[in-house]
């Protein structure tokens, strides 16, 4: 019996379909995307968060485009710390270089450094949270031992001696280097939902019925817990913003010639720069602190839409 | 109790060792050896044959590493290149200086944190919570170091109300004046290092009093007619501080870690600035020493909360 058969068999018509239809798309739980879209729409100041922040770095990354990096890294003596607003737009700091140039460059460097940590350190810490929560037993013992370790080192410290003893130092290698001691916050949020998620009823079903592990853990219990990766990422990442500038603050993140918005907050290390010449150093603090606030307050908006008892975009 | 306790140091043993291992081979990888610091330009590549030999550089790295614990535990951690000295002493005198910020900053952390939390689980979803809420989501999502440059500039500078730069001023000679210009250096450093490092205190404490105001027992309080005051006093104070009190070992680690920034932005002489400036001189001795001792009181601040946390409640005991 063909399609077309069936329906023609069918007593409702065809209108009743269409309504019936649309009434129950209209009764039926929206979609998680309407409703973090609901959400954004229902507070205000998260739609403007987030309408800044994807303006903002689409022209950060097409801006990069236009700003040859070595030029604008370039020293002119003569240029020594312009005031903004008189020959460049805002100014230039010790060297001559270009502030305005240099958020731009500095902004893209930082938040690509930080998407590229974000992506590494939480499709880790996702992977190993996920293994330990699924397993439990002493798989979960013996890797929760490794994460309690991790969690006692002093991070910072050893970053920094990797940093000046590694041979050849770069982007890449930085961002590796961070990922690699940035993945136990994730980790531990994955591994106590993948606890309780293991327990439940259609991962047995599913394992009685002969699933592979592997099908098991990342096609069953991680769309399960979907949510809360999506809103640990985005708030890892604005962390991360911080993670970066802040080793390139203290002068072991980018190398010299790459500018970052933690180099140019170094300026103030200077006890003349930071009265006198306030715009190499000021800027780059309240963009990062506008970069930090709009991705985290995004991520609080995203974290209440997907949990029912807390929405404001129901009504 | 005392099961858990001694259970939670044996288990801390293995880490010590891994610690110490990691520690030794980062060294290892650092250019340099020990005598960096007394070769001069007359010493003969045979001569620096001869010292390394005699040092055993030659040997295994297990064998390196061993005689390299047996001297820790004579507490010869080696000298230091750039400063000529052994390293005990250097870093003695900067260690108090980072403890004394250190102390004050988790102090004024706690007397803010305390009553912030308990004010606004109190008052849930009234305008005093709201406002708190807010702070610790902007406090939360800021990084430290571009607050501390901030408050430098703003109360250091623009104001002039702090000192900007190191750890006791040059003119306080006597017991008291230095005492105070102590107090006075570390003011604004750990003010900052309260006001921004609250948040897990505040929101802990928060959602301990909103769950504590449903349950059982204070209903049970509230129904023989204890007056409100009373029952958050007596009851629900009780119950949700102890906790609390524990976080106090696990807060060492993020104090540590901030010290690096904090000393960095005020140009404050403790154990941090002299790990940064160790490393522009490649001062290798002292990273290693550092790097281990930050690691070691880690681990202690944990085992701290740990046992803590086990005395106050019985249910995250070992089994």
């Amino acid at each position: 019996m063909s399609q077309n058969q069936l329906n023609r068999q069918s007593s409702i018509s065809e209108e009743d379909l269409a309504r019936l239809s649309k009434e129950a798309e209209q009764e039926a739980t929206p979609s998680s995307l309407r409703i973090v879209w609901n959400e954004f729409k229902a507070d205000r100041p998260a739609l403007f968060a987030l309408v800044i922040m994807v303006i903002f770095i689409l022209f950060v990354m097409i801006a990069s485009l236009f700003i040859n990096q070595g030029q604008a890294m370039a020293t002119n003596i003569m240029d020594s710390y312009d005031k903004p607003f008189t020959q460049f737009f805002l100014g230039t700091d010790q060297g001559g270089r270009s502030i305005a140039k240099q958020l731009i460059l500095g902004s893209r460097n930082s938040i690509g450094i930080a998407i590229g940590l974000t992506i590494i350190s939480s499709t880790f810490g996702i992977c190993y949270g996920l293994i330990a929560g699924y397993f439990g037993g002493i798989v979960d013992n013996v890797m929760m031992r490794i994460y309690d370790f991790m969690l006692m080192l002093p991070i910072t410290l050893f970053i920094i001696v990797l940093v000046t003893i590694i041979p050849n130092y770069n982007v890449v290698t930085l961002t590796l280097i961070l990922s690699s001691f940035y993945w136990m916050g994730t980790s531990r949020l994955i591994r106590a939902r993948t606890l309780s998620e293991s327990k439940k009823d259609y991962v047995a079903a599913s394992k009685t019925s002969g699933t592979s592990t592997f099908k098991i853990i990342f096609r069953e219990i991680m769309p399960n817990i979907s949510s809360l990766i999506i809103v640990d990422t985005m708030l890892s990442f604005a962390e991360n913003i911080g993670v970066e500038t802040g080793l390139s603050y203290l002068g072991f993140g980018l190398p010299t010639n790459t500018p970052s918005l933690g180099t140019m907050i170094a300026n103030a290390n200077d006890p003349s720069s930071i009265t006198e010449y306030w715009w190499t150093w000021l800027l780059a603090a309240v963009e990062i602190i506008i970069l930090t606030l709009s991705i985290s307050y995004i991520g609080q908006v995203i974290r209440r839409a997907t949990d029912a008892s807390q929405r404001l975009g129901d009504d | 109790m005392w099961k858990t306790v001694l259970r939670r140091v044996l288990i801390m043993i293995p880490e010590i060792i891994i610690l110490s291992i990691l520690v030794f081979l980062l060294a290892k990888a650092m250019p340099g050896d020990p005598f960096t610091g007394s070769i001069g330009p007359h010493t003969s590549a045979a001569q620096i044959h001869h010292l390394k030999e005699a040092a055993g550089l030659y040997n295994p790295w297990y064998e390196q590493y061993w005689n390299w614990v047996v001297h820790l535990f004579h507490g010869n951690l080696g000298t230091s290149f750039q400063y000529q000295e052994p390293v005990t002493r250097i870093i003695g005198n900067r260690a108090i200086n980072t403890l004394w910020l250190a102390v004050f900053a988790m102090v004024l952390t706690y007397a803010i944190g305390i009553p912030m939390g308990l004010y606004a689980g109190r008052n849930q979803n009234k305008i005093g919570d709201t406002i708190i809420r807010v702070y610790t989501f902007v406090t939360m999502s800021i990084p430290f170091f571009v607050i501390l440059v901030l408050g430098l500039w703003i109360f250091g500078y623009v104001l002039g109300w702090f000192p900007t730069t190191g750890s006791v001023s040059a003119t306080a000679n006597s017991g008291m004046a230095t005492t105070l210009s102590r107090l006075q250096h570390i003011v604004l450093p750990g003010l900052l290092a309260a006001l921004f490092g609250t948040v897990n205190i505040v929101q802990y404490l928060r959602s301990e009093v909103i769950d504590a105001k449903g349950s059982d027992y204070v209903r049970t309080a509230r129904s023989k007619g204890v007056p409100t005051g009373d029952v958050f006093r007596h009851h629900i104070l009780r119950n949700s501080l102890l906790p609390i009190a524990a976080f106090a070992g696990y807060s060492i680690t993020g104090l540590l870690g901030g010290s690096l920034y904090t000393e960095m932005v005020f140009s404050y002489p403790g154990m941090g600035l002299l790990f940064l400036n160790s490393i522009s001189y490649r001062d290798y001795t002292v990273i290693t020493a550092l790097v281990l001792l930050y690691g070691i009181l880690n681990l202690f601040g944990t085992l701290l909360s740990d046992i803590i946390l086990s005395a106050v409640d019985p249910r995250v005991r070992i089994q």
